[in-house]
């Protein structure tokens, strides 16, 4: 008997997937857009958030900082430099342990190598070196490490996305993943995935990041929100990224 | 300003007698009988046509993010729920009530929230803390509209 439940206790190790690529990749939320805004989203002439990314581009061949660097007299051109990276993000950083976005990550740059001053969240210029950044990656898909250093990041962001909070008392998993696909009014309700950030949103009349779309739904169900940038939201964003796993990154995406 | 006096000694009153029917929490008790609350809370009066107002109001009841009441006309509705078209032919006054204090009683998972209850809920906003979704009036005023559909 004993053994018995020592084996049963075995099995669900066992059974846990390497990670969670065996699964077909979820819908991005693109899929879930109007024929009009895919195409605006595609036609890079026609996309607002192109503006954003090229003003990335230009910040990316800017001096900042008592150092005297650009990010491109480390990095090169980021055609060649970022291609390839931001699907890897969310990602612990080794010499600290702390789990960094792109938002953070660049910020890192700044304060460490730059000597510069770290850039407001969700200021025109984060946004836009973010974007920029992404950018590089395209149509690559996204696969984010969520074992060892990272794992404790993913489990804690996982909780996060399937507790009960708020006035409403919904969690994210009662919208994202039981009703993914139906309609929330006139939107329909995506899996939730941030393949697109930083995102243009006809709401916001601008890009923004991930983190504040987060606000947004957590003012949405009435509950408390964090600042930009905070360890809950990054930790939910690597969980959002082991979702994505396979998708294609599409920034900037154009939503509502 | 006799008038102004007897009035503000009537509202006074008025909001004695409220007082008096709530626990501590603020709200009105209520009983839940298999799966309803055959009492009107608080002994209140709903009026449909207010409840009608507040089913449509997107920060109050806001219904229709998640429901069709297709006597509205109002497009694109929500499809979380089902639709209110004959709500009032499937379930007696009592039983929408509870619908609308707290689903949770009858299905812990639901997705639809307790709009008549404050315990138990994490991390809400500040502003909203230690209140309902809807006080005791807008709850009646709901119960009264919703019992209007598919009668």
């Amino acid at each position: 008997m004993k053994d018995l439940v020592k084996s049963l206790a075995l099995i669900p190790i066992l059974a846990l997937p390497p990670s969670s690529a065996s699964a077909d990749p979820l819908p991005s939320g693109t899929t879930f857009q109007s024929t009009a805004i895919r195409a605006q989203q595609a036609d890079e002439g026609a996309n607002p958030g192109m503006l954003w990314v090229e003003a990335g581009a230009k910040l990316w061949g800017r001096t900042e900082g008592s150092a005297g660097k650009s990010c491109a007299a480390c990095h090169g051109p980021a055609e060649q430099s970022m291609k390839g990276v931001a699907f890897r993000y969310p990602a612990v950083e080794p010499t600290t342990g702390h789990l960094l976005n792109l938002e953070t990550r660049i910020n890192l740059c700044r304060t460490k190598n730059q000597k510069a001053a770290p850039l407001a969240y969700e200021s025109g210029e984060l946004l836009g070196l973010a974007a920029f950044a992404a950018r590089q990656s395209l149509g690559l898909p996204i696969g984010v490490r969520i074992d060892g250093a990272a794992a404790p990041f993913y489990e804690q962001g996982k909780a996060f996305f399937y507790r009960r909070r708020g006035q409403l008392n919904l969690s994210c998993a009662q919208c994202h993943v039981d009703n993914a696909g139906r309609k929330l009014r006139a939107d329909t309700i995506s899996h939730g995935l941030g393949n697109g950030y930083p995102t243009y949103r006809l709401e916001w009349q601008t890009v923004g990041s991930l983190h504040r779309r987060f606000r947004a739904c957590l003012f949405g169900v009435r509950a408390v929100q964090y600042d930009f940038g905070a360890p809950d939201y990054l930790d939910l964003e690597l969980y959002l990224a082991s979702r994505a796993e396979g998708i294609a990154i599409e920034t900037p995406a154009i939503r509502p | 300003m006799r008038l102004a006096a007897t009035a503000l000694a009537l509202s006074l009153a008025f909001a004695f007698v409220n007082a008096k029917a709530r626990d501590a929490s603020g709200l009105s008790p209520f009983v839940i009988v298999n799966d309803a609350v055959p009492a009107a809370l608080g002994g209140l009066k709903g009026d449909p046509a207010r409840g009608r107002q507040i089913a449509l109001d997107r920060r109050r009841g806001n219904c229709l993010i998640c429901h069709a009441i297709p006597e509205t006309g109002e497009p694109f509705p929500g499809e979380i729920g089902p639709s209110l078209a004959g709500v009032a032919a499937r379930f007696s006054e009592g039983q929408i009530r509870l619908r609308l204090v707290d689903q949770s009683r009858l299905n812990p998972k639901t997705v639809m929230p307790s709009y008549y209850r404050i315990a138990s809920f994490t991390d809400v906003a500040p502003e909203y803390r230690g209140k309902p979704v809807l006080d005791t009036q807008e709850i009646e005023d709901l119960v009264a509209y919703l019992g209007t559909l598919g009668k």
